[in-house]
């Protein structure tokens, strides 16, 4: 009975918990229960990850009315991956949650924060398994709407502004992703993503299609916040509170790229977005203009949080240049980036979270001296910080890897040489917060007896991401099969040949 | 010889990685009592050294060792496999680290350092990154390792804290990192997108399908990706790391981390590209003048300095593209040759090291124009240092000597005239830079009318650094009369042989 349902469940548990959390109120139930919603789903989608892994598409009638006619969930390997990257970075968020949201956030709005949180959780989870265009874009609003509160949670007031400002862009996003999906329904009738896209590859050159094409692909790379329309991303992400960070980072946009995928690649069918309409060109030229412009922007900013926000948007360009190569090993690429990229900028918030936790600052002179200080939270931050730079034995050397050789087997060494370069960039923007942590003296004038190590609960979801970004990135078997899977099944799956130039 | 007789060869390999790995870890637990910890390097310096010894026996005898650890990508992962040049740099490494944990006694000690728990245990880590670099498998392991090593090192470059440490490790740090992320891993990538293995292999890898123009690029992208080998403009690293303690100078940096540089391109040149393919590549030229450009000018370079050690480093960066020239010369005596140098430049350029670290701890002195009439005060370090510099000049009859001569025969056989010269002019730079030390330590005096010499002006370093001191310079002596066991291994190497014209 349950395994019926199985597919349902990631987005129904933290749908129905949400009120639900509301009604415990201000106790540490609040806590424990969201934490359990999550762990549950997390289960529910590792064990529909190792069963599309095995049998391949799992599909589920809700209602029981059957596609194209009902609303389809469909989980393959790539959208399983992924959302089992998302549910578990939400349950280890959450873990975190319970020392640093009671810090940040007001008593009485804690219970919201836990609501917001599964709302969230279920509108992401919701993306990812939905079959069906408009549910898609309905989830997302989900999903925005609980982001948008839990930006404006902090007690900082700058959060208020950054918070709308996302709001403007996200919902500017969801009106363009509306209108495609909108165009698309008016040309062909139907939603259901597969029908939508036998229908679509039957009609010739059609402009209301492609005008449909156009509107999705801007309205989702705001979503995702690729250069040039990512300026809401890192107000949201500096003055959010630090879990929301944390969760934020690691898996909205994630997600984001994720709908990006299964547009071109499920719906309209690579060769149409590619060969056809020429996109993988203009993506590329953004995904690589987003990887420097933004990491530069990260080497000169002087608040850690908001250096790891213009880091983040640097990675969505790595994840963009993986799909833009057009091949099974560069979408292959991008998927394991975003599980991998979700371990380290997950650990990276945490460790910057528990620095807010102790010394109310975020500032790169607040780390000054704290490798003495705090050397758990300084040593995560360390390895995560490896890991974006992609040092080998982490998991960011394992992406960097697979994406290099992807432009390599198509000769395409100025991006597999601009890539490399990128990391530079990297090098530099981790290393300044190194460098304040381990050879700048702990300034005299602070109160020295109150900045020690964070509580036992932050640091043990720090390191559990910690300890990931070493073991996926020494045994890699695990990632690699799903990644490869799910990006050959994308590429099977709507019987496009691979392309190569 | 051969102690682990009783051990399984095939986990030699593991013990040669994990022996020094332990050693780090039991050093920082005995942290507290500093004799017992100082034990403890030793031990296990001697230990690993018994195990690269027993190493050596199996190669001799032709038994194969091999190790594969995990797979990372398919098809490829972290694998060791044993080979007569990795034998070779290991014995180096070994032998060296127990000379260099004896004369680290006396100096740090003699010094009053701080952090000497941390000390020992970034050396013993460093060691361990070199027994992986020497015995590693395939492209990909040799670069896991080789950045491990420098991550390892940079505590060490970084160890006095003072404002000049942390500028010399930004140097370090950003120079042997940014060069490895950007062309060594850009080129291990097109290696393995080229080729489809990254396994070394005698003769290479390439099938001589792929185009010249691809095989070039790789070939600068290796040479500038191994920064470590210090070839010009990608040397600064190395002065800059000279602010560390002496002791890390000595086996560090004219051992283990500059000769896993040259280590390192010797390998790609031998296994990945192979001798033959390298010939025809319009690339080795131009990387070849290049190394005989930083040979001439990084001497010139050392003139300038007053600074001992900045001198000493400018030399290293001199003496490295010595073994880098020689592995371009795509020549089997000339690699020959530059495989030797790795071993007798190591046990020349240590000596000098030394003689330098015991000059400041005994007279703290720095600079080369306050040593004059030095040799009344220490006259053995100013003789071994005297021994150290004629072999690196490269004159009988110190080990330096062979070396050089099979560089000039190779260089003579791959009809390079110019690089010929370049050697010579560069052994006379050589005597223009080290020589007049210990002839005005000994000939000049600092201030006149000084009576007779007697024992009792003597003021030498601490006992432990003096007899690390002697037993390099007597290496210095030995590998001159008997080189014969490190020739036998060289030949080991396939395609590389001493006897002209390829004929073994």
């Amino acid at each position: 009975m349950l395994e019926q349902h199985l597919v349902a469940l990631p987005i129904i548990l933290p749908l129905i918990a949400a009120p639900i959390a509301l009604l415990f109120g201000r106790t540490i139930l609040t806590w424990a229960f969201a934490t359990l919603i999550s762990a549950g789903a997390c289960f529910a989608a590792f064990s529909l990850l190792i069963a599309a892994l095995s049998e391949g598409v799992l599909s589920y009638a809700v209602g029981g009315w059957p596609p194209p006619w009902g609303i389809e969930l469909r989980v393959d390997a790539a959208n399983a991956f992924v959302l089992f990257a998302v549910t578990a970075l939400s349950t280890l968020v959450l873990l975190y949650s319970k020392a640093s949201a009671s810090h940040e956030i007001d008593p009485d709005k804690q219970a919201l924060f836990y609501t917001a949180h599964l709302l969230c959780l279920a509108g992401l989870s919701g993306i990812l398994v939905t079959g069906d265009a408009f549910n898609l874009f309905v989830f997302l609003e989900i999903s925005s709407l609980a982001t948008y509160t839990l930006v404006s949670l902090a007690s900082d007031k700058r959060c208020l502004t950054a918070a709308f400002r996302y709001l403007i862009m996200g919902t500017i996003g969801a009106t363009f992703i509306l209108i495609g999906v909108g165009l698309l329904y008016m040309k062909t009738g139907t939603l259901n993503m597969l029908d939508l896209s036998a229908r679509i590859a039957a009609l010739e050159a059609s402009r209301t299609v492609n005008t449909g094409l156009a509107f999705i692909m801007v309205g989702v790379s705001i979503k995702l916040a690729l250069f040039p329309l990512h300026m809401w991303l890192p107000g949201a992400y500096t003055y959010a509170p630090s879990a929301v960070s944390a969760f934020l980072a690691s898996t909205a946009t994630k997600v984001a790229v994720y709908v990006m995928i299964r547009f071109i690649f499920t719906i309209f069918g690579a060769e149409h977005v590619f060969a056809e309409m020429g996109m993988d060109f203009i993506l590329m030229v953004l995904a690589v203009v987003a990887i420097f412009k933004c990491s530069y922007v990260a080497c000169v900013q002087s608040n850690v949080k908001t250096v790891l926000a213009h880091s983040s948007l640097a990675q969505i360009g790595y994840m963009v240049l993986g799909i833009s190569l057009v091949s099974v090993t560069g979408l292959m690429a991008g998927l394991i980036h975003i599980f991998n990229h979700a371990l380290m900028k997950g650990a990276l918030f945490m460790a910057v979270g528990a620095v807010f936790y102790r010394l109310g600052s975020v500032n790169i002179e607040a780390f000054r001296g704290l490798g003495k200080r705090m050397p758990l939270t300084m040593a995560a931050f360390t390895i995560a910080g490896l890991s974006i730079i992609g040092v080998p034995l982490t998991v960011g050397f394992v992406s960097k890897w697979y994406l290099i050789t992807g432009a390599l087997e198509q000769n395409n060494w100025l991006i597999a040489g601009l890539v490399l370069a990128g990391s530079l960039l990297a090098v530099v923007y981790i290393g300044r917060v190194l460098e304040a942590a381990y050879f700048k003296e702990f300034p005299a004038s602070h109160d020295s007896k109150d900045v020690k190590e964070v509580p036992l609960s932050m640091l043990i979801p720090m390191w559990v991401l910690v300890i990931a970004n070493i073991y996926f990135g020494i045994d890699t078997s695990f990632t690699t099969e799903a990644a490869t899977s799910a990006a050959q099944w994308l590429f099977q799956n709507n019987q496009v040949l691979e392309l190569t130039p | 010889m051969n102690l682990w007789q009783s051990v399984d060869p095939s986990h030699l390999i593991s013990l040669a990685i994990l022996v020094p790995l332990i050693g780090a870890i039991l050093v920082v637990i005995t942290g507290k009592a500093p004799n017992l910890r100082e034990s403890v390097t030793l031990v296990t310096a001697v230990t690993l050294f018994t195990i690269v010894l027993a190493i050596t026996d199996y190669t001799f005898q032709g038994l194969p060792l091999n190790l594969d650890v995990i797979e990372l990508f398919p098809g490829l992962g972290l694998n060791f496999e044993v080979e007569p040049l990795g034998v070779l740099f290991a014995l180096v490494a070994s032998f060296l680290w127990i000379i260099t944990s004896i004369y680290a006694i006396g100096y740090m000690r003699g010094h009053n350092e701080a952090n000497q728990t941390r000390f020992f245990c970034c050396f013993a880590l460093a060691i361990c990154s070199v027994m992986a670099i020497c015995f590693s498998g395939n492209l990909l392991t040799l670069f896991v390792f080789y950045e491990v090593l420098t991550l390892s090192t940079y505590p060490l470059v970084t160890h006095a804290g003072t404002d000049a440490a942390k500028k010399g490790g930004r140097v370090y740090l950003g120079i042997l990192l940014s060069t490895s992320i950007v062309f060594l891993l850009f080129a291990v990538v097109g290696t393995w997108t080229v080729a489809g293995t990254l396994d070394f292999k005698a003769g290479g890898v390439f099938d001589g399908s792929e185009s010249k123009l691809v095989l070039g690029v790789l070939l600068v992208l290796f040479c500038y990706g191994i920064g470590k080998a210090a070839i010009m403009p990608f040397h600064r690293w190395l002065p800059a790391a000279m602010v560390a303690p002496t002791p890390v100078s000595a086996l560090l940096h004219a051992v283990a981390v500059v000769k896993a540089g040259v280590f390192s391109i010797l390998k790609v040149v031998i296994y990945i590209f192979g001798l033959d393919t390298l010939a025809d590549l319009p690339a080795t030229d131009l990387m070849l003048y290049i190394g005989a450009a930083t040979i001439l000018l990084s001497s010139c370079i050392a003139m300038t300095k007053d600074n001992l050690k900045a001198r000493l480093a400018y030399s290293t960066v001199s003496q490295l593209s010595y073994i880098v020239v020689g592995a371009l010369l795509a020549s089997s005596i000339a690699s020959a040759g530059a495989a030797l140098h790795i071993a007798t430049h190591a046990v020349g350029k240590i000596t000098l090291f030394f003689c330098a670290g015991a000059i400041m701890v005994a007279s703290h002195k720095k600079n080369i124009s306050e040593m004059v009439g030095l040799g009344r005060q220490m006259p053995l370090t100013m003789i071994a240092f005297g021994i150290g510099a004629i072999s690196i000049i490269g004159l009988p009859p110190m080990a330096g000597t062979w070396s050089k001569w099979y560089l000039t025969i190779g260089a003579l056989e791959a009809d390079k005239l110019i690089i010929v010269a370049v050697l010579m002019v560069s052994s006379l730079l050589n005597i223009a830079y080290l020589l007049p030390i210990p002839i005005k330590a000994f000939f000049n005096s600092a201030t006149p009318d000084q009576g007779p010499w007697s024992w009792s002006q003597t003021k030498e370093a601490p006992v432990a650094s003096l007899i690390a001191i002697g037993v390099t310079s007597f290496a210095c002596l030995a590998l001159f009369f008997y080189p014969q066991p490190l020739i036998a291994l060289v030949n080991l190497i396939p395609g590389v042989t001493t006897h002209l014209n390829g004929a073994s």
